[in-house]
């Protein structure tokens, strides 16, 4: 495989076959997301009257933690028996590197996603299968896992591995949190879509955004 | 460029600002407490703006050194670049400490709470958040070389951040418009002076504690060299 896509999708491609056979980040993430859904149901008292307003919080909160897991897991596990090295030793520009672990980690969170919502659904009875939602779940995932790759890179070579994610990801993803509540919240109020652009606006903007540092910035984290 | 270099580098410039930002600092004060009229709606608790907006600015200045300095880090991978980022960092988080302090205390009596989720506030508050995670994010780097790059990719990634942050926490709380602090009126003659002679003495003050700050690195950093030294000549 040559050029940059197909080096990115050689990574990508990688960790998927090393997920299948471990199940390990997606399985993880998963349990964490329904953990969470049951406190945050003792911590909120959802119940019918005021799920409508909860839910949306309640989805991206879950979303957001189990993130953060599923990041420090795919690195965590490069770090393993030094697969990293043998990683950043490879030929590969690390822009390509950079790609096809965001895409990998995308593609699990965007799993666990597409398991949790529907779990969501019925457990608290939001109507959450809305054409609506789908670019909203995409584009904040896109920048949940742009940021997160970067980040899971630094906290991993650090000292304090598992607080070091969480601090610098969650102030720098604000604005993706608020954009995805707010939205939601549209949604399941059953608003036009002319109230969700520019929520979306603002997520694609962030997306962008950060997919390009992120990707020059990749290089000076993974320099040994 | 080698007479500014000699400048910023001479032993008694810290000094010079010190004396110089505290004459103009017993003036601002002058200015704040006797001199400026007090604010008709909102009465004596006003005064406190001229000590807020300076700070405010100080810190979002200290911030941009950050991001400029963590640029210059990265292409250049000299520590004098580094060094100054580190120190406007920590400065800069003090600095929006004192933002959210000198806000909160201006809110209570105004706005009837210490704390509002308003734009502004929301932001300051994520935008220490970052800092905070700069300044940790070096002390638990595996090496120092290792923690300036990581601190420099933070001061980078948190400074194109901001922006974004601010422009979602307004959109955020369009549907609760939160209180404006000038709308339609302009300050006065005697209100905006007292404002930028404040401005410059917190800048004064800024540079100051940055550059003493630098210098105090800039030593700690020759004494770790030399012990280092002493250790390899004992053990030889």
């Amino acid at each position: 495989m040559s050029g940059f896509w197909g080096k990115a999708t050689a990574i990508v491609v990688k960790d998927v076959l090393a997920e299948l056979r471990r199940k390990d980040v997606a399985a993880s993430m998963l349990v964490f997301a329904l953990l969470l859904l049951v406190v945050f149901n003792f911590a909120f008292d959802i119940t019918a009257e005021n799920e409508d307003l909860l839910g949306a919080g309640v989805i991206w909160a879950t979303f957001t933690f189990a993130g953060v897991l599923g990041f420090t897991r795919s690195f965590v596990l490069e770090k393993e028996k030094d697969c990293l090295s043998g990683l950043m030793l490879c030929p590969v520009d690390r822009a390509s590197i950079y790609a096809g672990k965001m895409i990998a980690s995308l593609a699990f969170m965007l799993l666990v996603e597409a398991i949790a919502l529907p779990l969501f659904a019925v457990l608290f009875d939001l109507d959450v299968f809305q054409l609506g939602m789908l670019p909203v779940v995409l584009l904040a995932t896109v920048g949940f896992a742009a940021v997160g790759t970067l980040f899971s890179a630094v906290a991993v070579n650090s000292r304090a591995r598992d607080i070091m994610l969480p601090l610098l990801f969650l102030p720098v993803v604000v604005p993706v949190i608020i954009a995805a509540v707010k939205s939601t919240q549209h949604i399941l109020a059953g608003d036009p879509w002319s109230e969700l652009w520019s929520w979306l606006e603002i997520m694609a903007a962030f997306d962008a955004v950060f997919m390009v540092i992120s990707s020059y910035m990749f290089e000076f984290v993974t320099e040994q | 460029m080698n007479r500014l270099h000699a400048l910023l580098h001479h032993r008694r410039l810290p000094d010079a600002l010190l004396a110089l930002s505290f004459g103009l600092m017993a003036g601002t004060l002058y200015l704040i407490f006797m001199y400026v009229p007090t604010e008709e709606s909102m009465g004596i608790v006003q005064r406190i703006f001229y000590f807020h907006v300076p700070i405010a600015w100080v810190a979002s200045l200290a911030f941009f050194i950050v991001f400029v300095c963590s640029i210059g880090y990265l292409a250049t991978r000299t520590q004098g670049w580094d060094r100054v980022a580190y120190c406007a960092g920590e400065i800069g988080v003090l600095f929006t400490t004192l933002v959210l302090i000198t806000g909160s205390l201006w809110a209570k009596p105004a706005w009837g709470t210490w704390w509002e989720w308003e734009p502004r506030l929301t932001t300051s508050l994520v935008l220490w958040l970052i800092y905070l995670a700069y300044i940790l994010v070096r002390s638990y780097a595996a090496d120092s070389t290792q923690g300036a790059r990581f601190a420099a990719v933070v001061g980078i990634v948190g400074f194109i951040d901001v922006p974004i942050v601010f422009l979602a926490i307004r959109w955020w709380r369009t549907l609760h418009p939160s209180p404006v602090v000038f709308e339609g009126g302009s300050l006065t003659g005697a209100m905006r002076l007292t404002l930028m002679i404040s401005l410059a003495s917190f800048t004064l003050l800024f540079a100051h504690l940055l550059l003493r700050r630098v210098q105090v690195r800039r030593l700690a950093d020759e004494v770790e060299l030399l012990s280092q030294e002493i250790e390899e000549r004992e053990e030889l």
